[in-house]
């Protein structure tokens, strides 16, 4: 897991000046492992510049700097090899300027594996009620103090480039996936050239990986001529950006699909804001190598523990005498140690519930992954996607027909 | 009667009252012992708040000894009726000895709840009345290795009067008596020790009479109630504790409950008491601080020679108000305070604990901005790894002759700070 950046003193030779020079090309190699014969799913190995990623890969949100109160070895036993910072949180709180004097949000959290950073951009259209959009940027009022800020394509990658993350962001022109009509297709047009005025932007291209976002809402003409722009550029990574935002699954899996028809073989693939299981599963399918949501650390505040049949609501009176683990299957720390029927009870008493929940999610969200790549790696994917879906709904009629109609359109039919 | 293996050895006896030594023998089977003068470890439901198992184990030299409270069990009966196994083995603590008290010491219980026969617990769906009957039957169910008998406690308050006062001591030796003839006809608390309980309020006589009568029965232990920090001075305090530890034997711990606060732990146990409750590193946490008072007894404070106060050292800004349990005192600091916004070092310079090893003021300052739920699982880290470090010195210091170094330490930054 040792920095693999760092340029050590070497007397000079070809082979080691070869070596930099990619380096500083792009502080990223991605090296693919096993593709699916049958599906567009690949596994590869993503070298970053803190470790190497074992993909299909979940990351997890950790938006304020921390992992929602479990710590960072924790996380790192759980063998999470990056996860995310949110740039509009970090970037108001605690701000660029202390997190660079921390030796960036590595050093702030002290995190040692990989970390990847949004633009900003997302949070300040979903979160901020007064944000209004020009070519210059995103133009918002502060919650905090009320000033008036512009986020704009510079600004973002400038905080990004202070966090120090592995992976930046592009700032995009976010439109919810719901809208149509022209709007969609000035945000895609800004989005390539805000891309551009971000690639010129960042001041550490030989630390930092910035990934360029496909925009186009849901109308595949838009989506091309974005993935056809934006691949022109010579950017270490892609995402798919602008869904998981209320759409039909329908249009959702089409969309996906005709990224990943466009997209270079021997670059990432992020599929942005997407961590439901089935969805993962999917989508992985489909040829997505990154996923990101804050859905598991979220709903396991609540009381809601994943599991292979579904969830399982631990706050549900159903469990207080329940004295099996959350999932007797799994090998996480909360479900070697503890039963169904304590943590129900814990929930009324004290927060660390949460935390067993939260450490629980993850892992079943990494687990899951690991499992995904290890049937690519050994050529029977297509199985592993069959027992999945068998484990995940009760019968073949609860299938979503979504589902179905994207495997078979990677030549998966389920029984 | 059998009380188990539970054994008191001491090391030293001091003239004051301070007794320095091993409880051994503890637990059912009577592998675990404890450091006294010492703390158990507090928890809510058999979880030191915040932290789950992982964590809590990234502090080392843990107390043997894990507290819990009738406040957060008594509501599980049922569950635990068709568990069987006791409270242990739900909860999943696998190697700690289980010490079960009536109240959380963390949360004040609202008075005027008690009665002759009954006492009240508050869990999350609101009051629970115990009787002596129901005590031990959730006793039963919870199977602790050590348990504090049913009492009635509520004489803490100003106004309390004599004749209440009298009313408590009588009806907690009412209760003891029950709840030992449950105890002593029970296989379920075979080997668990007993402790009872001194009630007395703030009257010396009913204080000691409170204690000469409990400590005719066959208890394993005696549990000092109602003089928890807020309404009694520290002078009285001392005063009520040597009245009750007159009348009680050398040979058997004595808890007190309600006490936390490092000032006034070393004031008890200069008057006798062997064992506190763990909550005050709690109590701290929740209001996002972090405890940073000094402990250290290598060199006098006084000989000038010493480390001085360098800008490396933890400053304090608390005020003193002894009267207000949940108000900062002066062994902590505010980390929320703007001016440990870009401090870039840990808690507390030089402590081992996984919050300073790991992390800077400015994160955990950022974290309790932010609401964040990991401050609460790093200052609980931190504080009761500080807390655990003091009772250490304190045991050092009583070996090796120096409390008033240490009392000097402890309370002389209170001097400076204020």
């Amino acid at each position: 897991m040792a920095a693999t950046s760092a340029c050590v003193e070497t007397p000079p030779s070809t082979d080691m000046s070869f070596k930099k020079a990619l380096a500083v090309a792009s502080p990223l190699t991605l090296h693919i492992v096993a593709e699916c014969p049958v599906t567009k799913a690949r596994a590869c190995d993503l070298k970053l510049p803190h470790c190497v990623v074992s993909t299909p890969v979940f990351m997890p949100v950790g938006t304020q700097g921390t992992m929602k109160g479990i710590t960072a070895d924790q996380l790192d036993a759980l063998g999470c090899q990056i996860c995310l910072g949110n740039t509009y949180h970090l970037g108001m709180r605690p701000g660029p300027d202390l997190i660079e004097k921390a030796n960036g949000l590595h050093g702030f959290m002290n995190w040692k594996n990989n970390l990847l950073t949004d633009s900003g951009g997302f949070q300040m259209v979903s979160l901020v009620e007064l944000s209004e959009v020009t070519e210059e940027g995103v133009t918002f009022k502060s919650p905090y103090d009320g000033k008036t800020i512009l986020l704009s394509p510079e600004k973002s990658i400038a905080i990004q480039n202070s966090l120090g993350s592995d992976i930046m962001m592009q700032l995009d022109d976010v439109v919810s996936s719901t809208v149509t009509g022209p709007r969609v297709e000035e945000a895609m047009q800004r989005s390539i050239r805000w891309l551009d005025r971000c690639i010129a932007a960042n001041s550490n291209p030989h630390k930092q990986n910035l990934f360029a976002i496909i925009q186009g809402g849901l109308n595949a003409g838009l989506r091309k001529t974005c993935l056809d722009e934006m691949t022109k550029r010579d950017v270490p990574g892609f995402a798919i950006g602008g869904l998981s935002g209320g759409e039909e699954k329908d249009d959702f899996w089409r969309m996906v699909t005709l990224s990943t028809d466009h997209l270079p073989r021997e670059k990432p693939r992020y599929l942005m804001g997407v961590g439901y299981a089935v969805d993962l599963v999917v989508c992985v399918a489909l040829g997505c190598d990154m996923f990101d949501c804050v859905f598991p650390t979220r709903t396991a505040r609540f009381g809601s523990a994943l599991v292979p049949w579904g969830s399982l609501q631990v706050k549900h009176k159903q469990y207080a005498k329940d004295f099996k683990p959350i999932d007797p299957d799994c090998r996480c720390p909360t479900c070697k140690r503890h039963s169904r029927a304590y943590l129900h009870a814990l929930f009324k008493s004290d927060t660390a519930a949460m935390h067993h929940i939260t450490i629980h999610n993850i892992a079943y969200q990494l687990n899951l992954m690991r499992s995904v790549r290890q049937s690519i790696v050994q050529g029977r994917f297509p199985d592993f996607i069959r027992a999945f879906m068998r484990r995940m709904f009760p019968s073949r009629e609860q299938y979503p027909s979504w589902a179905v109609d994207a495997l078979a359109s990677v030549n998966i039919t389920l029984e | 009667m059998a009380v188990g293996w539970m054994k008191l050895e001491f090391s030293r006896v001091l003239q004051g009252g301070s007794r320095l030594g091993v409880l051994k023998g503890l637990g059912r089977t009577g592998q675990h012992s404890l450091e006294v003068p010492g703390c158990l470890l507090y928890s809510r439901c058999g979880t030191v708040p915040h932290l789950t198992q992982d964590t809590l184990h990234n502090l080392d030299k843990l107390p043997s000894v894990t507290q819990v409270s009738l406040d957060h069990l008594a509501e599980h009966q049922e569950v635990l009726e068709e568990f069987k196994e006791g409270f242990k083995k739900f909860s999943g603590l696998h190697d700690t000895v289980l010490f079960c008290t009536l109240n959380d010491p963390a949360t004040p219980s609202p008075t005027g709840y008690t009665t002759n026969k009954t006492v009240s617990v508050w869990g999350s769906g609101g009051r629970i009345e115990l009787t002596a009957a129901k005590f031990m039957a959730l006793q039963k169910l919870l199977q602790p290795d050590c348990y504090v008998s049913m009492a009635d406690g509520e004489t803490w308050q100003d106004n309390t009067s004599r004749k209440r006062v009298r009313k408590s001591v009588e009806r907690t030796l009412a209760h003891l008596d029950e709840c030992l003839l449950v105890h002593q006809a029970s296989q379920e608390l075979e080997g668990a020790a007993l402790f009872g309980v001194v009630e007395g309020g703030d009257v010396p006589e009913e204080r000691s009479r409170s204690a000469r009568e409990t400590a005719k029965r066959p208890v394993a232990g005696f549990c000092l109630d109602g003089l928890q920090s807020g309404r009694l001075n520290g002078a009285l305090r001392s005063q009520l504790i040597a009245a009750v530890i007159k009348e009680l034997p050398e040979d058997k711990p004595r808890l007190l409950q309600g006490v936390g606060r490092p000032d006034e732990v070393l004031a008890c146990v200069e008057a006798g008491v062997d064992l506190f409750e763990g909550f005050f590193p709690f109590l701290v946490t929740e209001r996002g601080c972090a405890l940073c008072f000094r402990f250290d007894t290598a060199i006098d404070p006084e000989s000038g020679d010493g480390t001085p106060p360098s800008e490396s050292t933890a400053e304090p800004n608390g005020d003193h108000h002894p009267d207000d349990p949940t108000r900062m005192t002066s062994f902590e600091m505010d980390l929320k305070d703007k001016r440990y916004r870009d401090d870039f070092r840990p808690l507390v310079e030089g402590c081992g604990c996984y919050c300073c090893q790991n992390h800077k003021r400015a994160y955990v300052h950022h974290l309790l901005a932010t609401n964040e739920l990991l401050a609460g699982v790093l200052l609980t880290l931190h504080n009761t790894a500080h807390y655990l470090a003091f009772f250490a010195a304190l045991r050092e210091a009583l070996a090796a002759d120096k409390v008033d170094f240490l009392k000097r330490r402890v309370l002389g930054q209170t001097e400076t700070s204020t």
